[in-house]
């Protein structure tokens, strides 16, 4: 009995043995298979470029093709062995004669044949993950390009719906998309501009906290958002984890692009490009803030700037050289010098001649709190919300300034008696007066100072006396509390004078709702 | 005293505190000061403008401590001030002085 059953497991075993050998020689026959038609591959490749294609570009075109060879023969010997019963999607005994497939050749055929793009820019923006903060008037224009061009990711951040007021520059939006959130209104469009591209939605706000994790599945970065705070987090971010800035700005007739942390490099190391850090170390007063939706914006001038960006992407993305054989650093074609390089303002002015203009800016700053040795700002820093960027960069309350007393709402006003005991002051510049007035008002624009603005007054025949009633409004409330105190405090005689709550903001949810909501 | 001229521009917003005009051509003065013979610098300059061509009472949105005020960037020449000796900067005849306020809108 028991040499009997020792019989029957030496033959269980041998039986395993040989299964086990057949699943190996099969397998070794799969890969021989596969290195074949990938040596055949790169014969075809070498004949078809032959004399035009150099020898670094060969390599990392290689890379592309291997990579996916390797993966097929992974799956397939998965399959073979029974681990994996799905049949592969890719059939794999179909050779990869070119890097790029087919529709690629067509739908970047115009950008491939340029020289400062060419086969290996084309695979280099297809491998690239592009970070775009703020889909608004910068970032829509920036992701079309970009989707374009091909760049294989795309990350699209912002928190805000979509607003009718926006339309007008924001091109990835649209009517019928109004109050959808802005990162999917602008892949639908991206979708149907190009499917090709994996596009990544990050449906709300860039926190610090956030921000290194997010940006760490990316290359590069577009910041094209409204405020500073979220332009020195961005800036930190990046010189954190590494990433080159593209960052744009625009208002009213006027833009503003610079590259920054180009080439990226470690806090510390002068060879890095300076940061927004090392060019503004402090930020500007937050009164001195304007955004979009109170200076106003012409669509095409955000637009340049954005169109702007995407292109400054694409320099930065198809400029990448091949890491340096020893494991070295990446480092650009163009950076060639040790010297510490700088960084280049670029100014668009809508009617000035000439419209474009480039200064050169500093190199990185050598008590830089982000991007020097002497750093102050720590992954640790952010990650732990321990640097508040509101705080640095100064919020601006909403504007108190008058007893209650001194102080009607839209309602009550619109009550008062039309016989010529009140009179209201508009502080409105002219062109929103010219849009809307209330008849009967005197147009008096705030001129940022309580002096200017009452010899104005006074200019226009106001003469706050003759025991009429004075009441000040402007769009939104505040400038006409600074107003108002401004007549309370300068006039010699007790001027009786209020502000009307709200302004026609309020006038219009209270009163008119026909009132112009531009 | 010899006067030296010195063209000098506001953008990003600044013209209006220069009476909404983007470029002017201004003669200052050589020296900044008669007894030592210091040579007019960019210093010198940024308070010039403020006693002479602001019209606008609101100073702090052009200089803070005495120099131009954070968010303002002084471009002589076509290149950052920084690069150029900041403040110290001693002006030459003909020179352009840029100021521009960064812009945040998107």
């Amino acid at each position: 009995m028991n040499g009997f059953s020792g019989t029957d497991h030496q033959v269980h075993n041998l039986k395993q043995q040989i299964a086990a050998t057949e699943t190996q020689l099969h397998s070794l026959k799969l890969q021989l298979q596969q290195a074949e038609q990938q040596a055949e591959a790169a014969r075809h490749l070498s004949e078809a470029y032959q004399g035009g294609f150099p020898a670094e570009w060969m390599d990392e075109t290689l890379v592309a093709l291997q990579q996916d060879v390797t993966r097929d023969i992974a799956q397939k010997v998965r399959q073979e062995g029974g681990f994996e019963g799905a049949p592969s999607v890719r059939d794999a005994a179909q050779p990869r004669r070119w890097p790029l497939e087919k529709h690629e050749y067509k739908r970047y055929g115009r950008q491939l044949i340029m020289p400062e793009v060419g086969l290996h820019g084309q695979l280099r923006l297809k491998n690239a993950r592009v970070l775009i903060v703020g889909v608004g008037g910068l970032g829509c224009p920036a992701a079309a390009y970009l989707a374009g061009a091909g760049v294989g990711t795309l990350g699209l951040m912002d928190g805000d719906t979509v607003e009718e007021s926006n339309l007008h520059r924001q091109i990835a939006h649209s009517t019928a998309r109004v109050d959808m959130n802005k990162t999917q209104s602008a892949m639908e469009y991206l979708q149907s501009l190009n499917p090709h591209v994996n596009y990544n939605r990050h449906e709300f706000h860039l926190t610090p906290q956030k921000a290194i994790q997010i940006f760490e599945q990316y290359d590069l970065v577009l910041d094209c958002t409204d405020h500073p705070t979220s332009r020195y987090l961005i800036s930190d971010a990046c010189i954190l984890t590494g990433k080159t800035l593209v960052s744009a700005s625009a208002l009213k007739t006027e833009g503003q692009l610079i590259v920054l942390n180009n080439p990226p490099r470690p806090p510390g190391d002068a060879l890095g490009g300076p940061c927004y850090r090392c060019i503004f170390p402090k930020p500007p007063p937050a009164e001195s803030v304007l955004s979009c939706g109170e200076g106003g914006i012409l669509g095409p001038v955000v637009g340049v700037m954005g169109v702007l960006q995407a292109l400054e992407a694409i320099k930065v993305l198809t400029a990448r050289a091949q890491r340096p054989a020893n494991g070295g650093d990446w480092s650009t074609n163009g950076a060639t010098s040790e010297a510490a390089p700088k960084a280049t303002l670029l100014m668009f002015s809508t009617y000035n001649t000439p419209q474009f203009r480039s200064v050169r800016l500093r190199s990185r700053r050598a008590d830089c709190a982000a991007c020097s040795a002497q750093s102050t700002i720590s992954r640790q820093s952010l990650t732990s919300g321990s640097l508040d960027y509101v705080a640095f960069c100064g919020a601006t309350a909403p504007i108190n300034l008058l007893p209650p007393a001194s102080r009607v709402t839209a309602t009550d006003f619109s009550r008062l008696p039309r016989d010529g005991s009140n009179v209201l002051i508009d502080v409105r510049d002219e062109t929103q007066y010219a849009i809307c007035a209330l008849r009967g008002s005197v147009n008096v624009p705030w001129t940022g100072s309580a002096d200017t603005w009452l010899e104005r007054a006074l200019a226009s025949g106001l003469s706050f006396g003759g025991g009429r009633q004075h009441f000040v409004m402007c769009r939104f409330g505040n400038d006409s509390q600074l107003a108002a105190k401004a007549v309370m405090e300068r006039t010699q005689t007790p001027v009786a004078v209020k502000d009307v709550k709200g302004g026609f903001k309020s006038w219009r949810d209270e009163v008119d709702p026909s009132w112009p909501d531009y | 005293m010899a006067a030296r001229k010195s063209s000098q521009s506001h953008s990003g917003g600044l013209e209006l505190l220069f009476s909404n005009q983007r470029k002017h051509k201004v003669s200052i003065p050589s020296t900044s000061d008669a007894t030592t013979g210091q040579p007019s610098n960019v210093a010198f300059l940024i308070k010039w403008l403020c006693d002479n061509l602001m019209r606008d009472p609101r100073k702090e949105m052009f200089v803070l401590d005495d120099t131009a005020r954070p968010g303002i960037l002084v471009l002589i020449n076509d290149a950052d001030w920084e690069l150029e000796g900041e403040e110290k900067y001693e002006l030459q005849a003909g020179d352009e002085v840029v100021f521009v306020s960064t812009l945040h809108g998107g």
